[in-house]
Parts: C-alpha cells; sequence; structure tokens
C-alpha cells in the first residue's frame, strides 16, 4: 500500500510502486487534470508539486511518492486560484492541454519569488511546452498575478476582451479525449508499419486473440463498410486499417482490444514485415518507371492546380529588373501538446465516438462510412482539443474506436503516444519552389511565374487544397498584372502530409516575399515601401481576375513605418537586421461550398440556447460566435448558454479551418440571431431599435416609451421544444475557377504584416530574435485579448519553421529531438489590429487563424539576410545552415 | 506486480544489488522515457538513501550520487565548480532538474550528458561500491562510450569525488542548441583556468556533444598555460579542435560546424572564467 497526501488529503494505493504517477493520479485516482503530453519529461504538461517542488509527474515512480505531498491542478490552494484567475484575465490559455502544467510550474515559482521579472518566468516554464499561445500571455500573467482592480465587467459586445467563455474549465484541467471513457472500457492498441514501404502477413491471430486479456483483434478483413477515408471525398485513398503493402513508416494495418486493467502490450503480435523499396522524395516519386503508389495516379501525381493570367513569360522578358529563387521546406509536425486520443460507447443504438476533432461532422461522415452505417446512427461529440493546428481535420482513432465498439457491443477508448501520434498523423507538406517575378524600372511588380512540386505523402488527405490554394496566393497581396503559378501535390512513401495552418500559403510566402526583397535591392527601393507601392488596393484584380473590396494590405503595411524607421536606425550590419513580410488568405474554402448553420432558442425557462456546433480547438469560437450572436440578438453574452458541438445536438457549422468560423460561422450566428430578433419585435409588435432585456422568464421589449413583457413560459414549445428560436445558414458566395484558376474562389481575404528584429550570432550561426511587430487587419476586432493571442501563436508556429522544425521519419518522432519552440524563443510582441472592414464579414470581421503564421517565417529570413548578406533557399535555418551560408556569402 | 526496494541504507541496496537483477533508479528522467506505464524487472530505487545526496568535504569535494541538479545548482561551491552549476540550470527544464541526478547522468552514458564535461575539467572521479568493497575511478575510465560505462553489475556510482587540487581557479560552462529551453545539445563546453600574475597557471578544458564521449584537449590546455588572459584565444584553433575532437555529422549539425562552434564555444568559456 502507497499512503501519500494529494492536495491535502490522504489518499491509498495498491500499484506496482514503478508505475508513473501520472497514470496513478489519471486512472486509479481518477484526477485528470494533470496531463499527458509525452511520457518522456519532454513536454511538462504532466507537472505537478511534489514536496514543493515542480517535477514531471511522467518521470516519478509512485512508490516514491509514499509518505510525501503531492500537488495538482486540482489543489485548493489560494495562490493557484488566484493565478488562474490571472489566466483567463491575460488570456494565457487557449486549447487548454498545457494549462495544468503551466499553471504549477508558475506557482512553483511564486511560491519561491513572489515578484518574478520575465527572464525568471522563463527560467521557471522552460521545462513545459505551449502549441498556441506563443506564451506572451502566460508570461504577462505570471508577472501580473496580483489582482487587477475592479474594473467593469465586460459584457461582451464586439471589440471588447471578453475572457473565453469556456476557460474555467481550461484553467481547472479540461476534459481532453483522454479524460473520459465509460467505466469497463476495452483499451485499443493500433499495430503499425516499421517501414515506409512494406508488404506483410499476419501469424495466428485467433492464437492471439485468445490470450488472457485480449479481447479482440481487427484487420482490415473486419471493416463493414469501405475501407477508405479522406478528406475530400473524390479523393478519398487512406485505409482505416491498411491491407499489404502499408505506405508509410506508421500505417495502422491491425488493432487489438485489450481488457480494461490489461497492460497495452503488443510485443509478440504475430506479423511479418517484407520491407519493400521506399520512394522517399518527390523526385524519385516522378522517375520514369517509378512504381505507382496509387494504381489511378500516373507520375505519382495526386493534383496539380494551376493559374494564369495574361502573358508572363512576355512580361518578364520586358522587365526591367528579374529576380529568380529557390525554396526547399521541410515536413512540420503541428507537436500539439495533446496526442489523439477518445473513446466510444453505444447508446440506444447509436454508435457514439467522444474524441478530439476539428471536424465532427466530416468524421461522422467518413466514419460511418467505413463502418457501414447510416449517418444518423452515428453520433460525434467533440472532446476538449488540445490543439489541432489542421491534423486534426483528418480522421484519425475515430474509424477504430467505432470499429471496435461496433463489433463488440463494448465501449472502448485509444490514447495514441506520442510516437504514434507524430509518425502517424498528417503534416505540413515539404515544397520544393522555383520561378520568377520581375518589376518595371520604377519597381511595380510586372508578372511572376512559379513552380511548386508538395511532397504529399502516401495518401491525399489536404494535398488537393494545397495544391489549388497556392497558385492563388503565391503572389502575396501584390498587385501582380502576369502570373503562370502552378502547383503539383506528388505522393511518396512519407508521411501524409495535409492541412497545416496555412494550405501551403507559408511555404509559397518564404519563396515570395525573401525575391521581393531581392528585388527591392536591385530596384534600389526600401523593402517596405517597395511592398507599400505594390500592395493591392480595393478595385485591384487578383492572379484569379478577382476585383478586391475591403483590401487591407496597404494599412496594415503603412502602420509599420514608424517601427521599421526605428528599426533601420537599429540595426547593424553583420549583427542586427530587420525584415519584413506580407500575408493575405482567403477564408474558407477555395470556391467550393462551406456552409456553416446556427441555432439559437430562447428557452421557456429564460435561457438564450446557442447550438454552436464550430469546434473550439483553442482559437476561440465558443466566445467570439457568442459575442456576435450576443451583438445581432440584443442581450448580453452572460445570458447565453452554450450547446455543442454535438452531431446530435448541433446543426453543421462546418470544419474548424481555413480560417472561416468568425466569418462563416460568424455569419450564420449573426443571420441565426438577427431572425429571432425579429421573430421577438413581430411578437411585441415594436420596431427595429427597441431594446431588450431578459429576467428569469420575462423577455422586456423596450422600444421608446413602449414596454412590452413575453411570458416565455406561456409561449407554446416550437418544433426544437424553444419559446421561441432560429436557425440559419450563410455560405459564402464564390466562383468557380476555371482551367486557368481564373474566378472568385474566396468570399473574404483577410491581410497582415509583420516585421521581425533579430541579431545574429556571427560565430555560430544562432538567431536571437528581439521583437516581432505584427499589423493584421481583421476587419473588425470582436475580441482583442482573443486576436492577439492567436496572433502570437502564429507568430511562434513560424518561429518554429524558419529556425528549428523539421520532422525525419523515424529519427524525430518525440518532443526533444523535433524541437518546437519553448518560453524562451518567442520574443515580446506588438499586435497593431487593423480594421478594414468587409460588408461580407460579420460586423465586418475577418478571418485571422492562418494568416498570422504566414509572414513571420520570411520575415525571419529577411532579416537574417539584412543582418548577414546570406540567402537562404531551405527553411529551417539550423545555426549550421546559416554559418555555412554566411561562409558561402562571404 | 514487478519488485521494487526503497532501501534507506547502502549497505541494504548493495546487498540487493549482490542478490539479483536489480535496475538502480536515480531520478528516472533517462530511465522512463521509453517505457510503459511502469518499468519492467526488479527496480531498486536509491533516492532514499540518505548518505548518497548532498556535497560534503572540505578537501576533496565529495557529491552524493543522488544529489540533483536543482541541489547542485544552489550549493555554496568554489568557482572552479560554477560550471558544474551553469551546466546543473541546463539540464531539461526545471522539472528535470529537480528530479535527475548527477549519478544518473552518469550511468546514463549519453554522449550529450550535461554533467561530463564540467566534471572532466574538474578531474572528477567517480566512488563505485559493492558488497566486495570501493574503488575510485577517474572519469574518462568510467565512461567507456555511447551508454557502456565501467560499472559491474554488483555496484552502484556512490559518489562523484572533486579532488582539492582540482578545485583551483576560475570555470565556466557554454551549451549550443538550436533553442533557448530544453536543449539538447549541438556543442558544450566546460573551462577551467588558474591565473598566476597575469598568465594561465592551468587550464582544464572539455568539450561533450562532439564526439562519442566528451573529451579532455590536452594539446590546446597545454597550449594555453603560459599566455596572459588577453592572448588565450590564440591557442584554440580550429585545427586543434578537430584534432582533439574528430567530430560526429548527425541531424543537428555537421562536423565542421561542430569543429567550428566548438573552437568559438572555447574561446567564450575561457574568457568567461578568466573573468
Amino acid at each position: 500500500m502507497i499512503s501519500f497526501a494529494l492536495n491535502g488529503e490522504p489518499v491509498h494505493l495498491d500499484l506496482d510502486p514503478t508505475t508513473r504517477l501520472t497514470e496513478a493520479l489519471r486512472e486509479t485516482l481518477g484526477r485528470k487534470g494533470t496531463k499527458v503530453g509525452c511520457d518522456a519529461g519532454d513536454c511538462g504538461a504532466c507537472t505537478v508539486m511534489l514536496d514543493g517542488a515542480q517535477v514531471c509527474a511522467c518521470l516519478v515512480p509512485v512508490g516514491r511518492v509514499a509518505g510525501r505531498q503531492v500537488e495538482t491542478v486540482e489543489s485548493p490552494a489560494p495562490d493557484l486560484d488566484r493565478l488562474k484567475r490571472a489566466f483567463l484575465r491575460h488570456g494565457a490559455a487557449q486549447c487548454g492541454i498545457c494549462t495544468p502544467g503551466m499553471l504549477m510550474a508558475g506557482v512553483d515559482l511564486l511560491r519561491r519569488t513572489p515578484r518574478p521579472t520575465e527572464a525568471e518566468v522563463q527560467d521557471a516554464l522552460g521545462g513545459v511546452l505551449c502549441r498556441c499561445t506563443g506564451y506572451r500571455k502566460i508570461i504577462s500573467a505570471i508577472c501580473d498575478v496580483d489582482e487587477a482592480p475592479a474594473e467593469p465587467v465586460a459584457d461582451g459586445a464586439i471589440g471588447q476582451s471578453l475572457p473565453r467563455l469556456d476557460g474555467a474549465a481550461k484553467v481547472a484541467g479540461d476534459n481532453f479525449g483522454a479524460d473520459e471513457a465509460l467505466e469497463g472500457s476495452l483499451l485499443l492498441a493500433a499495430i503499425r508499419s516499421p517501414h515506409p514501404h512494406a508488404a506483410f502477413r499476419f501469424g495466428d491471430l485467433a492464437a492471439y486473440a485468445a490470450r488472457p486479456g485480449v479481447a479482440g483483434v481487427f484487420t482490415a478483413a473486419d471493416i463493414p463498410g469501405r475501407n477508405l477515408f479522406g478528406a475530400i471525398p473524390p479523393f478519398a485513398d487512406q485505409p482505416a486499417l491498411a491491407e499489404s503493402p502499408a505506405r508509410f513508416r506508421g500505417e495502422c494495418v491491425a488493432l487489438v482490444a485489450f481488457e480494461p486493467g490489461t497492460d497495452p502490450d503488443t510485443a509478440g503480435f504475430p506479423i511479418t514485415w517484407e520491407p519493400l523499396e521506399a520512394l522517399i522524395t518527390p523526385a524519385e516519386a516522378e522517375a520514369q518507371g517509378a512504381p505507382r503508389l496509387h494504381a489511378s495516379r500516373p507520375d505519382n501525381r495526386l493534383i496539380e492546380g494551376q493559374v494564369i493570367k495574361g502573358d508572363s513569360h512576355r512580361a518578364l522578358e520586358e522587365a526591367a529588373h528579374v529576380i529568380e529563387g529557390h525554396m526547399q521546406t521541410s515536413f512540420v509536425e503541428h507537436a500539439y501538446i495533446e496526442p489523439e486520443a477518445g473513446s466510444a460507447w453505444m447508446e440506444d443504438g447509436v454508435l457514439v465516438i467522444r474524441a478530439c476533432t476539428q471536424a465532427p461532422v466530416m468524421d461522422r461522415d467518413e466514419t460511418a462510412a467505413v463502418l457501414g452505417l447510416p449517418a444518423d446512427r452515428l453520433r460525434i461529440i467533440p472532446s476538449a482539443v488540445g490543439g489541432g493546428f489542421g491534423s486534426k481535420l483528418d480522421v484519425s482513432l475515430q474509424p477504430l474506436l467505432g470499429l471496435v465498439t461496433l463489433k463488440t457491443g463494448r465501449p472502448c477508448r485509444m490514447i495514441y503516444s506520442r510516437a504514434e501520434s507524430m509518425a502517424s498523423t498528417t503534416k505540413r507538406h515539404p515544397a520544393e519552389m522555383t520561378g520568377r517575378i520581375g518589376c518595371d524600372a520604377t519597381g511595380r511588380i510586372v508578372a511572376l511565374e512559379f513552380d511548386g512540386r508538395f511532397n504529399t505523402g502516401a495518401y491525399a488527405s489536404w494535398g488537393p487544397t494545397v495544391a489549388n490554394r497556392v497558385p492563388v496566393h503565391v503572389s502575396g497581396p501584390y498587385r501582380t498584372p502576369h502570373v503562370t503559378a502552378r502547383a503539383r501535390a506528388v505522393h511518396t512513401h512519407g508521411p501524409i502530409s495535409g492541412a497545416f495552418r496555412g494550405f501551403g500559403v507559408p511555404q509559397a510566402a518564404l519563396w515570395q516575399e525573401t525575391i521581393y526583397d531581392r528585388l527591392a535591392e536591385k530596384v534600389g527601393l526600401d523593402r517596405l515601401e517597395f511592398r507599400i507601392l505594390n500592395a493591392l488596393e480595393d478595385g485591384d484584380a487578383t492572379a484569379t481576375g478577382q476585383v478586391l473590396q475591403a483590401a487591407g494590405i496597404a494599412p496594415c503595411l503603412r502602420a509599420l513605418r514608424p517601427h521599421w524607421a526605428r528599426a533601420l536606425q537599429e540595426a547593424r550590419p553583420g549583427r542586427r537586421g530587420v525584415g519584413v513580410a506580407s500575408c493575405w488568405y482567403g477564408c474558407g474554402n477555395t470556391a467550393l461550398p462551406n456552409p456553416s448553420t446556427i441555432r439559437i432558442g430562447l428557452s421557456r425557462d429564460g435561457k438564450v440556447m446557442l447550438h454552436q456546433g464550430a469546434t473550439d480547438i483553442g482559437q476561440g469560437a465558443n466566445t467570439v460566435i457568442s459575442q456576435i450572436a450576443a451583438a445581432a440578438l440584443g442581450l448580453p453574452v452572460a445570458s447565453f448558454s452554450l450547446i455543442g458541438p454535438d452531431t446530435a445536438l448541433t446543426p453543421d457549422a462546418g470544419k474548424t479551418s481555413a480560417s472561416r468560423q468568425t466569418f462563416v460561422t460568424g455569419r450564420a450566428a449573426q443571420a441565426s440571431a438577427t431572425a429571432l430578433r425579429a421573430a421577438i419585435l413581430r411578437l411585441a409588435n415594436a420596431g427595429d431599435g427597441a431594446k431588450l432585456a431578459l429576467s428569469d422568464t420575462v423577455l422586456t421589449v423596450s422600444d421608446g416609451p413602449t414596454r412590452r413583457q413575453i411570458a416565455l413560459v406561456d409561449l407554446p414549445p416550437d418544433r426544437f421544444g424553444y419559446a421561441l428560436s432560429a436557425e440559419a445558414t450563410y455560405d459564402p458566395p464564390t466562383v468557380a475557377l476555371d482551367e486557368n484558376g481564373q474566378g472568385s474562389p474566396y468570399a473574404l481575404y483577410g491581410f497582415g504584416a509583420q516585421m521581425v528584429e533579430l541579431e545574429v550570432d556571427p560565430d555560430l550561426g544562432t538567431i536571437r530574435l528581439i521583437r516581432v511587430t505584427a499589423a493584421h487587419d481583421v476587419g473588425r476586432t470582436i475580441n482583442p485579448l482573443l486576436a492577439t493571442g492567436q496572433i502570437e501563436g502564429g507568430i511562434a508556429q513560424g518561429i518554429g519553421l524558419a529556425l528549428m522544425e523539421e520532422y525525419l521519419p523515424g529519427r524525430t518522432e518525440n518532443l526533444h529531438d523535433y524541437l518546437i519552440p519553448t518560453i524562451g524563443d518567442v520574443p515580446p510582441i506588438e499586435s497593431l489590429l487593423i480594421e478594414v472592414p468587409d460588408p461580407e464579414g460579420p460586423f465586418g470581421a475577418k478571418g485571422l487563424g492562418e494568416h498570422v503564421l504566414i509572414p513571420t517565417a520570411p520575415a525571419i529570413l529577411n532579416a537574417i539576410r539584412h543582418a548577414t548578406g546570406a540567402d537562404h533557399t531551405r527553411v529551417p535555418v539550423l545555426p549550421h545552415r546559416l554559418l555555412a551560408a554566411m561562409k558561402g556569402n562571404a | 506486480m514487478n519488485a521494487f526496494a526503497r532501501p534507506q541504507t547502502l549497505q541494504d541496496a548493495l546487498s540487493l544489488l549482490g542478490s539479483g537483477r536489480w535496475q538502480p533508479l536515480a531520478g528516472g528522467t533517462d530511465i522512463y522515457p521509453g517505457m510503459r506505464q511502469s518499468l519492467p524487472g526488479q527496480v531498486l530505487d536509491l533516492t532514499a538513501i540518505k548518505g548518497l545526496s548532498g556535497i560534503s568535504g572540505s578537501d576533496d569535494l565529495r557529491i552524493g550520487a543522488c544529489t540533483t541538479w536543482s541541489e547542485l545548482a544552489k550549493a555554496k561551491l568554489p568557482p572552479a565548480a560554477r560550471a558544474l552549476q551553469q551546466a546543473a540550470l541546463m539540464v531539461g527544464g526545471r522539472q528535470i532538474q529537480n528530479a535527475g541526478t548527477i549519478g544518473g547522468n552518469l550511468c546514463n552514458a549519453s554522449p550529450a550528458a550535461d554533467g561530463v564535461p564540467p566534471l572532466l575539467a574538474l578531474d572528477a572521479r567517480v566512488e563505485l561500491a559493492s558488497p566486495r568493497g570501493t574503488r575510485q575511478l577517474a572519469l574518462p575510465d568510467f565512461l567507456l562510450g555511447p551508454r557502456r560505462t565501467a560499472r559491474a553489475p554488483d555496484e552502484l556510482l556512490t559518489a562523484v569525488i572533486l579532488p582539492a587540487a582540482s578545485l583551483d581557479g576560475g570555470s565556466a560552462f557554454v551549451k549550443l542548441g538550436a533553442r533557448a529551453y530544453l536543449v539538447i545539445s549541438i556543442a558544450m563546453v566546460a573551462a577551467r583556468l588558474s591565473l598566476r600574475d597575469g598568465q594561465i597557471s592551468a587550464a582544464a578544458l572539455a568539450v561533450g556533444a562532439c564526439s562519442a564521449t566528451a573529451r579532455r584537449l590536452p594539446e590546446i590546455e597545454a597550449a594555453l598555460t603560459g599566455l596572459s588572459a588577453a592572448s588565450a584565444g590564440e591557442a584554440m584553433t580550429e585545427a586543434a579542435v578537430a584534432r582533439a575532437l574528430s567530430p560526429i555529422d548527425d541531424v543537428r549539425a555537421t562536423a565542421s560546424y561542430r569543429t567550428s562552434a566548438a573552437t568559438h564555444l572555447l574561446r567564450r568559456a575561457v574568457a568567461e572564467a578568466l573573468q
């Protein structure tokens, strides 16, 4: 028996003393506030206090805590509670998966050092990774832990920094995919290919299934429906359980269900692998005579997208200056701190799957097809999502969980290990990009030619989206009269490349924006002024011929001018440089429908029920959609209750991707709330300007001197059981692209520009970032706290892309060999929120989530070039690559 | 259920170790990664043995094998051990520093072990105890290669000894990686130097993460001796560093980069140690 004090209460456990403390806390004691991100001490999500000192609970044998004090995020300590309030006030929690670890490390510091400096915060929290926030708001929360002076409570009006509505759950230790399962759930473990390409044969599966503790073994032969899924239905090509051969390292080929309480150890599983020749690079995959990964795709080409406008060849011949450039990028891992996890069970004949996701309705439809179920017999309940960034748009373990529960009738659960998550889920596409950009003697861009090859890995995933988005966006937000741009996605036996914040546009921006610096130099123009000269304005046509409205790039660039002038003065050749880069990004699907539907009900007991199907993966949809709905309805956010997302309870609000939720779901919420308001005003016979007030079950409508009271209990329930309700759908209007990529693919674009100041160590090739100044046109700011949180988090990922992140299959399947920025790697960030309202956006608002990552990496490369003169054609710029480039330059 | 022992005395630990196949467990920070939810086999937890923690001695310094990095970092030690204390604050994050131990770091024998270069520069010895008795080995004789040490199966590493003669002068540790915290080194350097009448009277330099095991650089140490602080940089040339290290190529950096970076790091560590 092991006895210790947990948050001041005595607990007694009868466990193997070498059991990880995380496992004991979570699985034996049911305290799920402590999170597990890696089981290796690399991420710090499991940080707890042991006798008053922070440790990673995943590395502590529970036998060692006997007789000692363990304190977790569930502790009632007043100083922890105070820090939680500071986290909420500062927007320091986004998805919430790292939050318990951050809080415990923070409390550890504050108990030693009540008034810490920024450097002390960084030293104390350096062992906890966060992928969402960019750390800056965490630092400010800890440095400003004292209660803020009483200020008027934000009522959630448009433009107010309302703390996130789901924040209390985040700081308490939210319920993620691994945190809930029914009693008696089977525990699933996957058998995965250790090779990039290998044939395999099973041995005696029946004998293995008969082993004690094994409840069942499942292979492709057990799939009742169509064993293919894919985010884009016409390209669906990925099996839930592969048949021989496996096409990438980490591909799932079989599934073992273990009885609860059994160690899910798959050692000895009867399978024989025969490694086959693997096509690792796109060049190998496109070589003449290369075998096809998919029989229907010659040259291993998944798709090619193109945009052709004017005569770029001739325009470049006549251009005064032409720069040719190349750029190569690597696989980039999303590295959310929550590995995929979920559970499944049967409820009244309906299969219920609760798992982390960005796209519940897509999960339902794809999983139903694999399982051969009608969609109404499958219900998806998204768990709290510990970061997604695009990868959790694709189904991962949903079909696996569903299969086992469907076949056995028993509840089950599955939790990916860190290595499994990294090996088996999608990555950012590695890109090889080449082409030319030319301008006239005055510096006006005349033409661009671009050819991009994107390594899409073994299966389609979002490869088609990348191939289509890149040619549309590769000009950057600049007037480019003649364009020839092609991007193709090529299959290899590499990891599946899918969606990752920006769908290929960040890679293309690296190519374009670094060429722009060289062009500006050739013309003899200041790099910022060169961009302002060419910035798209209202009425300009884009590369697809779309005539823009609400073009916000020039205001963003102009907002940087005073900062730029200062930074240029502070620059020092050979040491300190400054760089700038822009972004634009069309919000929503590329010329394809992507409607969102929102329902709002006024319940007979006096609540405003917002059926909010847009998954909040930390970005803040729960809060922003509520603010939009409240503003349109005319009642405060405080009177709203959130329902969902849940495919049984919420209409389809589409996927959380393409920076579409604030815009598309926001418009649906605005329309739904407007319709509900109209119904109320009709009932009260009141005019448009009437004021609403909700008190208990009475709705008061004041129209000038007239007051009308509606007793909600007296109204008959409508088809949803509400006193009054409304449902509205919004689908952004677009015009399909023709064979030359001409059309209006997006209803709305967002814009931004970032300026990076940095210092280079010329001896070691290392970079110290000094400051990032980020101007983003959000159309209309719904919530500044959340908007700046997006900017800071996007910049942190851009820093990783530029300076350290490079996923190598089989080599970097953990969070110490795969490096993401730590709390010491993100410099102070000044956000400038620019508002150029778009008539199409809700209250003028535009999307922001992906835009924020795009300019960071090219601005860093441009700043490095400014400091050193060294050109970079490959990211990440690791120290040895920078030093080599500097020597090559000298 | 696996056997798990958490003895209070070294004698109990040694008699267990002599009686079967026990896996010694110190901080656990290198053993748990890669394991399942519990450890296999028979586990001998050393962290309750009082005599294995803490720093003692007035002549030679004796650091108990289970002394954590945090304890080392906040101990009052002579300037010669400052490099070791700087290294202690760069091992993982604070959570790792609170759990990981100096003895575990040595027994894990990673080429990138942060504790090794400062200890090499201090001419550290390790003390190994077994039912057969106690012996001391110089650190280079203990670290045989990546993940290989001279510890016999029935032996425990009980202490690291810093000889009084080497606790002289100033020291510094510098570590190079591609991010700010949780860095696995591309290269790291420890330097310890004594200055007499404006001249370097003794130098001890060690470089880690550049070769299969961390190494001292005797040729450069000799070249430094007798130089003034101002001219110390001349002794550290890329050619001499390359001869000493034969650096490795891996995903973190190329060999030629390591040579160049190690040279600059040596110059910086020496300059800092001489301050």
